[in-house]
């Protein structure tokens, strides 16, 4: 059962870890740091979640702090904001995001808003985990980018990890945080970072320098992009497993981007937005949610209103079709390297 | 309240000499390991629970949803007032459909490990609960179904070609490969769209009861959920709505002990019955051995005649077991003893109706291993057919521009220009 045990860490030590692993470093480090945090969810407790990142939790932190829950997603939700009335930072895991509607309502009227209407008296310091995105045919109830609309609603935080390391440091400071964060973890670089080409062997984490993750205490703030390549030609903005897939696209042609990883989509790191696209003059938005109302219709509109006089070529944005995620025409709707290379070559013509 | 309060009201209990809370987290009798026993398992004898009048009302048979209506006894005999004393050629079709649907599980469980598809889900154990029940339904009256109802559209003819076809999500799939595997529609065998989704079908089953009410129909309306999903929202709105309508419907419960990893006792089983949950809504509730397809029948036949007769909803707990993993996606034997599948009390349900077809002098060994083998190579056959017309991932699919139809009825501009983006990108890439 125990396979990811985590052996306590001594300061400064450094482990390869992949996302799953590093996810549940964060976990048992906040839980060995906070006696208020508590895991719970559908399988998280003895079988460790469907995808392992609590394996090893119940055994340590007991039933008390690590527990299944009733499958029931509006209940999680709403116990987990009664238990922060309380006083606890409940971790909740929603399965899968496709999972997350049921929720809807506790996290929209209730977690997002209660420190707003009762002017600070209470609050709902929780940090939803949930695994999220396509490529792993699941077909379209195992397979969505809802993070639009989270980040539509106002008092909820938004965050998307793309590596181990920021999947640590993120979560950490996520449940860490007052404030009640959807923490969507993208399940299809859980093992390793997928570049978009399903047909070629998936690779490992083994290697990768974000896949060198302390194993003790760090914070990666909330709110600030990082710049995953620095470059002249033009930015790209994304998240999650899109990191991947453009950093590939872009050594694969030899054009000289800046790819900016958002990793908090709410609050954004504006300043970073504005500096890449005021530099480089062109933009790429890529996420794999639906485009209309997605999370890339709000950049897009923050470049205009903040870059505009520096533009030399319409904002671009590759994203999922407007359609639910079809399963046996997966990898014609993931936006992938073909249609990542199209839009780039569009914004350079002009 | 005045008299209620004490002096104290309003005022903290700390110094008082008060227990420490303490939170109660359930747990399973046996994990990966364990040695199983069963022995204080309280089985009711076959044929002791009485039938009530199909129009009684249910204050008057609360103690139904706390006992287990079961048919055949150990010998395979029928016995009682449930016993639905059907005809040698239904019992036969019964025992020929469960078979068909355990061959069918076994194939295409096999056809996942070969890589031919992304996911499957067996139903082994429960065939009962789902043939036991189309064969006491009409065949018009609607089935929403959750996904581990597979028996319904075997016993209902569905062709299983076309059920694999969906399953490889290939160019004969009718749902054009759209969704995962055993997510069938087939609404021309009375079998709503499943979701992937728990428990929304339960609502709308009650809906379509209502609808079929409003419009005068004599058809009514069935639903399945796993014991697991009754915390959902959906199931609890679901009641009230059959409850307050008096809807013609029949909700399934199909307790099988296990939600993925999560044993019954998280949906509250430590607590009451699944059927029990019919007595707060003042429904009525049945309690059935679901591995005694005689009982499943005779349970939903009852609660069909109820239905029909505008004497209102029923809901009926399936007692069953989960004899394999939940899906293709998980091991049971990282959560749950070995053992337990094998020493289940209530047996299995196609060796209990097979004893019983023996037992009439209506089947023999001979005739049941001759029939399993038969079945075997049908559905062996019939997953060469499917193949056929492609297998996931190989590029036998439904075209490219299909993923753009049915999102409306008539295509907005918007997933027009998309398509042919999207056509256009792909031959600009030469592909």
């Amino acid at each position: 059962m125990n396979e990811l045990a985590i052996e306590t860490a001594r300061e400064g030590d450094v482990a390869q870890m992949n996302m799953i692993q590093a996810i549940n470093s964060a976990l048992d480090i906040m839980m060995e740091r906070d006696p208020d945090v508590v895991v719970m969810g559908e399988d998280v407790g003895y079988f460790g979640g469907v995808f392992r990142a609590t394996a090893g939790l119940q055994q340590k932190y007991g039933k008390n702090r690590v527990f299944d829950t009733p499958i029931t997603e509006c209940g999680i939700i709403g116990v987990a904001v009664g238990m922060g009335a309380y006083g606890l930072r409940p971790v909740p895991e929603i399965q899968f995001a496709d999972y997350i509607y049921p929720a809807l309502d506790q996290l929209v009227s209730e977690a997002a808003r209660l420190r707003y209407r009762s002017a600070g008296e209470f609050i709902a310091p929780m940090t939803v985990r949930s695994p999220f995105g396509g490529g792993i045919f699941g077909g379209q109830t195992h397979s969505q980018s809802p993070e639009g609309i989270f980040t539509h609603v106002s008092g909820v935080k938004t965050v998307i990890p793309a590596t181990p390391y920021d999947a640590k440091g993120l979560l950490i400071a996520a449940i860490e945080d007052n404030d009640p964060t959807l923490f969507f973890e993208p399940k299809r670089i859980y093992n390793g970072p997928f570049d978009g080409h399903y047909d070629t062997p998936a690779v490992s984490w083994a290697g990768h320098p974000q896949a060198q993750v302390p194993t003790g205490y760090y914070r990666v703030p909330l709110g600030q992009a990082r710049t995953v390549r620095a470059g002249e030609a033009l930015t790209i903005l994304c998240y999650g497993t899109m990191v991947h897939v453009a950093e590939n696209t872009v050594a694969a042609m030899g054009v000289d981007a800046e790819i900016v990883d958002l990793r908090t989509l709410v609050p954004l790191d504006i300043e970073a937005v504005e500096a890449s696209v005021k530099k480089t003059g062109r933009c790429l938005i890529i996420h794999e949610a639906t485009r209309t109302s997605g999370f890339g219709s709000e950049l897009s509109a923050l470049v205009q209103e903040r870059c505009f006089y520096h533009l030399e070529a319409p904002v671009e944005r590759v994203t999922g079709f407007d359609t639910p995620y079809p399963h046996s025409l997966e990898w014609a709707y993931f936006p992938g390297p073909v249609r990542i290379r199209e839009a780039i070559n569009k914004i350079m013509k002009d | 309240m005045s008299d209620r309060a004490g002096p104290d009201a309003g005022e903290g209990m700390a110094g008082r000499n008060l227990p420490t809370l303490k939170l109660h987290v359930p747990e399973p009798k046996f994990r990966p390991g364990d040695s199983v026993d069963f022995s204080d398992f309280d089985i009711p004898a076959a044929g002791a629970t009485p039938r009530p009048d199909e129009a009684v009302q249910p204050g008057a048979i609360r103690d139904m949803a706390y006992g287990l209506i079961r048919v055949l006894d150990e010998e395979g005999a029928a016995v009682g007032p449930w016993n639905p004393g059907l005809p040698a050629e239904t019992l036969l079709r019964m025992l020929r459909a469960m078979a068909l649907t355990r061959a069918f599980d076994a194939r295409m469980f096999r056809a996942q490990r070969q890589g031919k598809t992304s996911f499957y889900m067996k139903s082994t154990g429960e065939e009962a609960v789902s043939i036991g029940a189309a064969l006491a339904l009409a065949r018009d009256d609607m089935c929403f179904p959750s996904y581990r109802q597979q028996g319904i559209l075997i016993a209902r003819g569905w062709p299983i070609v076309d059920m694999m076809n969906q399953i490889y999500s290939n160019k004969g799939d009718r749902l054009k490969g759209r969704q995962l595997p055993i997510m069938y529609s087939a609404r021309e065998a009375g079998f709503f769209s499943i979701s992937g989704n728990l428990t929304t079908q339960y609502p709308q089953a009650v809906g379509w009861a209502m609808a079929s009410a409003a419009k005068g129909d004599t058809r009514i309306a069935a639903t399945w959920c796993g014991e697991g999903s009754t915390a959902e929202g959906d199931f609890h709105s679901a009641c009230t709505f059959a409850s307050v309508y008096r809807a013609p419907v029949i909700m399934n419960i199909v307790n099988n002990q296990w939600a993925i990893s999560s044993f019954s006792g998280f949906a509250g089983a430590e607590a009451t019955t699944f059927a029990a949950r019919a007595v707060g809504y003042g429904i009525a509730g049945l309690r059935v051995d679901g591995n005694d397809v005689l009982a499943v029948h005779a349970a939903t036949r009852w609660a069909a005649d109820r239905a029909r007769s505008n004497a209102g909803p029923t809901l009926i707990e399936h007692f069953t077991y989960r004899v394999e993993g939940h899906s293709t996606s998980d091991d049971p034997g990282a959560y749950r003893s070995a053992e337990e599948s094998s020493l289940w009390p209530l047996g299995d349900p196609i060796a209990r109706l097979k004893q019983h077809c023996i037992r009439l002098g209506i089947w023999d060994e001979d005739r049941h291993a001759a029939m399993d083998k038969e079945l075997a190579e049908l559905v062996r056959d019939a997953a060469r057919e499917a193949e056929k017309n492609g297998i996931l991932g190989h590029g036998l699919h439904h075209p490219m521009e299909s993923m753009f139809e049915d999102v409306f009825e008539e295509m907005p501009w918007h997933l027009r220009e998309q398509e042919q983006q999207m056509l256009d990108e792909w031959k600009a890439a030469g592909l």
